[in-house]
């Protein structure tokens, strides 16, 4: 494995700068910084082409084959299966929401960290625990929330034998739609804090000043100013949210197995069963999710670069 | 005194324990242009702030028109102002940056594009309003923000340091700037700075300010030839101080430097024997003597510094040390570095300032 | 006066509410493996489990195979690109967000095609080849946060100046880098690093579907099988995760406060 150790060794050698002399210095710099730089990115751009580049053009071309080789779009056709187009639009709608309602909720957590004239000491406290809270996702996510408010979980017991309110009766169940969506929340809305915490700190008091004494209210200000300066950034994020939760599939895995469709546990089955399934079918299905996420981020360049005549 | 348009009564502040504004009363005309003058930190800022709403004085009235407006939000006061750091909305055009404070009022679009236009002519950024903020200097933004500040007609304008992020000469051309339009719509302003150049020369009245209390209120010529405090006296402008002791206090005589002069300005509270300081500025002082310039006194010459149009020499008078300014003269050369000359002063105008 | 706002406190109280009660009810849930009284043996079932052990141990090798590997990639790219290509920067950075956009699942979906038992490069066919390319999974999974911090990094040193500086005593390319930029960085690094570290000890679906017997797939079993089990390992995950973040909060108090240039 060529790749492991690419900066080691082989460019000690010859990239000697040679400053021993001024004689012909410049050009054995110029030289040497030439294969210097080379060495230095080579890694990087391998990396990139073998982890990043080459598998996902692999499976794209993949989504347009036939099993004898040849071009089709039938794979992508095939998607279009009931099936297939609900846990579609299950996902869809399983990320949209948590990243909308993450977002709309990490703000309001940000705004109250950063303008509510908290006590000292919440602020980093709240920056750290959403450092903690973004990463706890996946399966023991899935298990927390399960231990809480899953069928047994703590929170529904206590809720119906001390305040009598049966809380799957009244139509909850953590494994389903809202359920997922709100164990997705716990990392969402972190995530948003930390992101939006830092434009947040870029609204100058004097904005909102300068706007009250203009006889704007609070609200205006936020209507005028406020919102429009983050914008850009409250889409960009929430663009991210989208692809993360969209992504995720540890926690949907490990909290409803398979009794909730989304897309990623559709082709975590898919892949499993690999080597009987159709090939191109499961690249369509990886190259529908990519799309998806794509576009969301498309969305968001699209959106900023208007408001690049601004954004200095 | 119901005709003052801004009666500021026994204004208080006080942040954690540390008084700040320690009791200030002030009154403005209506139309007059007052600069807060002071050192860092003596509470200018904060007195501006208060007058706008985004401070709350601990106690004290900030009257308008007769109207206690204490109780009033910023954005119910009517009140302009504008920021050391522009505090443009980048988001916003500079058309819609001036018509912010129209729109929110109501105003009708075409009316508010009128508004607009007369304002951009009025700070001389005609054809700049499709341009965002980044796009502008920093004296242009800071006209905006001006513009911005007056569109919706306020009462009074507020200006914080407005100069001071700019670079000289463009804050000397803003500055008169500032004025000629403030004496065009007649609005009463209240400018805040610190730097006494500044303040003399675009006032009708200044505030001296420090550590939160009033030192002197008056006319820029009131304030520079006759400091009430050795504060004011310091803080604008460059002042000599003489050291002496008082021979006879009836007769308001002083010995210094082994001549008894007499000084019309010695306070009747003098004692005989006391030492005393007589302060007086540079341009009081002259290499000339004569009938007006009664106080004469011999020295050898320290320091020549040569400022242009004025050069400014320090005397050595034996335990004393005096600056002195006298006019540039094409055929005269100033006198040489160590020469001896004699000094003269009008008894007149030398001050006798308290601590 | 910093009483606070009472929407600011409603806001808190709520976020405070949803965030701490998960964390209080499942680790009352997992002390509650007995009918009555609480216990610890959940935990202790747990760290008996050899299989637990083993998994954890794996996990953290493969990190650190993550992080040493990682390092060697993101540093000296960031450091080029800061120093010598400011125009390849957003090509860079595009290619480094781009595991954000690309979900895991069709990462790890792309490297079996790709490099299965019958391609050219069948890293899949043996243990050690799989482990490999677990780590580069891994790798990419954290390449966004590690770019980041490295580039943070650099912006708060003058690298500019530095690498000349060395250049006119006379180290070469290499040495600069590991001598000079390295040892000023090394904070922002190791912060790369622990975030890292906190996004794979307990990955699933990659390790899953490589079949690697890493922390997150025997979470996931556990999971399957037991009640009170996955509660206790829950919570030794947040610790884990709180370990590692909080790595990060005390290594920033180490960092550079060199003024930046640029
Ligand atoms: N919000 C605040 N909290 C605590 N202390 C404050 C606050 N605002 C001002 N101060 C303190 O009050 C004092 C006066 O501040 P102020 O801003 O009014 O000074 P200033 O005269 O405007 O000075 P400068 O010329 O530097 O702007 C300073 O010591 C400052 O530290
Ligand atoms: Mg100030």
């Amino acid at each position: 494995m060529t790749t492991v150790h690419p900066t080691a060794e082989p460019s000690a050698g010859p990239v000697q700068t040679g400053p021993v002399v001024l004689r012909g210095r410049g050009r054995n710099f110029l030289a040497g910084i030439r294969l210097g730089d080379l060495l230095a990115v080579a890694p990087f751009v391998l990396f990139a082409v073998m982890f990043l580049l080459l598998p996902m053009s692999y499976l794209v071309m993949q989504a347009f084959q036939a099993p004898d080789g040849s071009f089709t779009l039938d794979n992508l056709a095939n998607l279009g299966t009931p099936k297939t187009i609900d846990s579609f639009l299950i996902s869809i709608r399983v990320s949209g929401t948590s990243a909308l309602l993450g977002a709309l909720f990490g703000l309001l957590i940000a705004l109250a960290i950063i303008r509510g004239k908290l006590p000292e000491g919440i602020r980093s406290t709240v920056m750290t625990f959403s450092g903690v809270a973004s990463n706890f996702a996946g399966i023991p996510l899935a298990f927390a929330f399960l231990a809480t408010l899953g069928r047994l979980g703590l929170l529904t017991i206590i809720l119906k034998t001390v305040f009598g309110f049966d809380l799957y009766r009244a139509g909850f169940n953590l494994l389903s739609f809202w359920g997922l969506t709100l164990t997705y929340l716990y990392f969402q809305i972190p995530l948003m804090v930390l992101i939006i915490a830092p434009a947040i700190d870029g609204l100058k008091r004097e904005w909102s000043e300068a706007a009250s004494t203009l006889g704007a209210t609070k609200w205006q200000f936020w209507r005028y100013v406020g919102l429009p300066v983050l914008w850009p950034n409250l889409l960009g994020t929430l663009s991210l949210l989208f692809a993360n939760a969209f992504g995720a599939i540890a926690t949907a895995y490990a909290l409803t197995g398979s009794t909730l469709n989304i897309v990623p546990v559709l082709l975590y089955a898919q892949i499993q069963g690999d080597v009987l399934g159709n090939r191109g079918l499961g690249a369509a299905l990886a190259l529908g999710m990519v799309i998806i996420t794509a576009l969301a981020n498309v969305i968001y360049l699209v959106v900023r670069t208007r408001a690049e005549r601004w954004l200095k | 005194m119901a005709e003052e348009f801004l009666r500021i009564e026994k204004l208080v502040k006080t942040f954690g324990g540390n008084a700040v504004v320690k009791g200030v009363d002030l009154g403005f005309d209506k139309g007059e242009f007052v600069t807060l003058l002071g050192p860092s930190g003596c509470g200018k800022t904060t007195i501006l702030r208060m007058i706008a709403g985004f401070e709350r004085p601990d106690s004290g009235r900030i009257v308008v028109e007769g109207k206690d407006i204490s109780g009033l939000n910023p954005n119910q006061r009517k009140i302009g102002m504008v920021f050391q750091a522009y505090a443009l909305f980048p988001n916003m055009n500079v058309a819609d940056n001036i018509g912010f404070g129209l729109k929110i009022a109501g105003m009708a679009r075409d009316q508010r594009e009128a508004r607009v236009e007369e304002m951009l002519k009025l700070i001389g950024l005609a054809g700049y309003g499709k341009r965002y903020p980044f796009e502008l200097s920093g004296g242009q933004q800071q006209r905006v923000a001006l513009a911005r500040a007056l569109a919706p007609s306020p009462r009074m304008l507020l200006l914080d340091e407005p100069l001071s992020a700019l670079d000289a000469k463009i804050r000397v051309s803003l500055r008169e700037q500032i004025r000629e339009i403030q004496r065009e719509l007649g609005i009463t302003t209240v400018f805040v700075t610190h730097d006494q150049e500044e303040a003399l020369s675009i006032s009708d009245r200044i505030v001296v300010l420090n550590a939160g209390n009033v030192e002197q209120f008056g006319k820029p010529f009131d304030i520079y030839n006759r400091p009430q405090t050795r504060f004011v006296a310091t803080f604008v402008g460059t002042l000599n101080t003489l050291n002496g002791t008082v021979a006879d206090a009836g007769a308001k005589t002083v010995t210094l430097g082994g001549s008894t002069v007499t000084i019309p300005a010695l306070p009747a509270t003098a004692r005989n024997g006391e030492a005393v300081a007589l302060t007086m500025r540079p341009e009081a002082v002259s290499l000339a003597n004569g009938a007006a310039r009664d106080i004469v006194l011999d020295g050898r010459v320290a320091e020549v510094s040569f400022l242009g149009s004025v050069i400014r020499l320090k005397v050595d008078l034996g335990g004393n040390a005096i600056s002195l300014d006298t006019f540039n003269d094409q055929r005269t050369p100033p006198p040489a570095h160590g020469s001896q000359v004699r000094v003269g002063i009008a008894s007149s105008d030398v001050l006798v300032l308290g601590n | 006066m910093r009483r606070g706002q009472a929407w600011a406190w409603v806001v808190f109280g709520l976020g405070a509410l949803y965030f701490l009660l998960p964390l209080i009810a499942t680790f009352i849930f997992s002390l509650s493996i007995r009918k009555s009284g609480y216990t610890f043996d959940a935990y202790a079932n747990v760290l008996a489990d050899p299989r637990f052990q083993s998994t954890l141990g794996y996990s953290l090798f493969i990190g650190l195979c993550t992080i040493v590997v990682g390092i060697l990639i993101v540093v000296p790219a960031a450091y080029y690109v800061r120093l010598r290509a400011p125009k390849l920067r957003p090509i860079i950075e595009f290619i480094t967000l781009l595991p954000l956009i690309i979900p895991a699942i069709v990462l790890v979906f792309g490297y079996i095609r790709l490099y299965n038992s019958s391609s050219l490069l069948p890293l899949t066919s043996s243990f050690v080849g799989t482990g490999i390319l677990l780590t580069f999974a891994y790798v990419a999974l954290g390449l966004p946060y590690m770019y980041r911090a490295v580039d943070t990094g650099l912006r708060t040193i003058d690298v500019q100046t530095l690498t000349e500086a060395a250049n006119i005593l006379g180290a070469n390319q290499m040495t600069i880098l590991a001598r000079v930029i390295f040892p000023n960085i090394i904070v922002a690094v190791l912060s790369g690093a622990f975030l890292t570290l906190a996004i794979v000890i307990g990955e699933f679906t990659i390790a899953s579907l490589l079949n690697q017997p890493a922390f997150g797939v025997y979470m996931q079993n556990v999971g399957a099988n037991r009640a009170f089990e996955p509660a206790a390992l829950a919570v030794i995950s947040f610790i884990i995760t709180w370990g590692a973040m909080g790595m990060i909060q005390l290594l920033s108090r180490f960092a550079p406060k060199t003024a930046r240039k640029d």
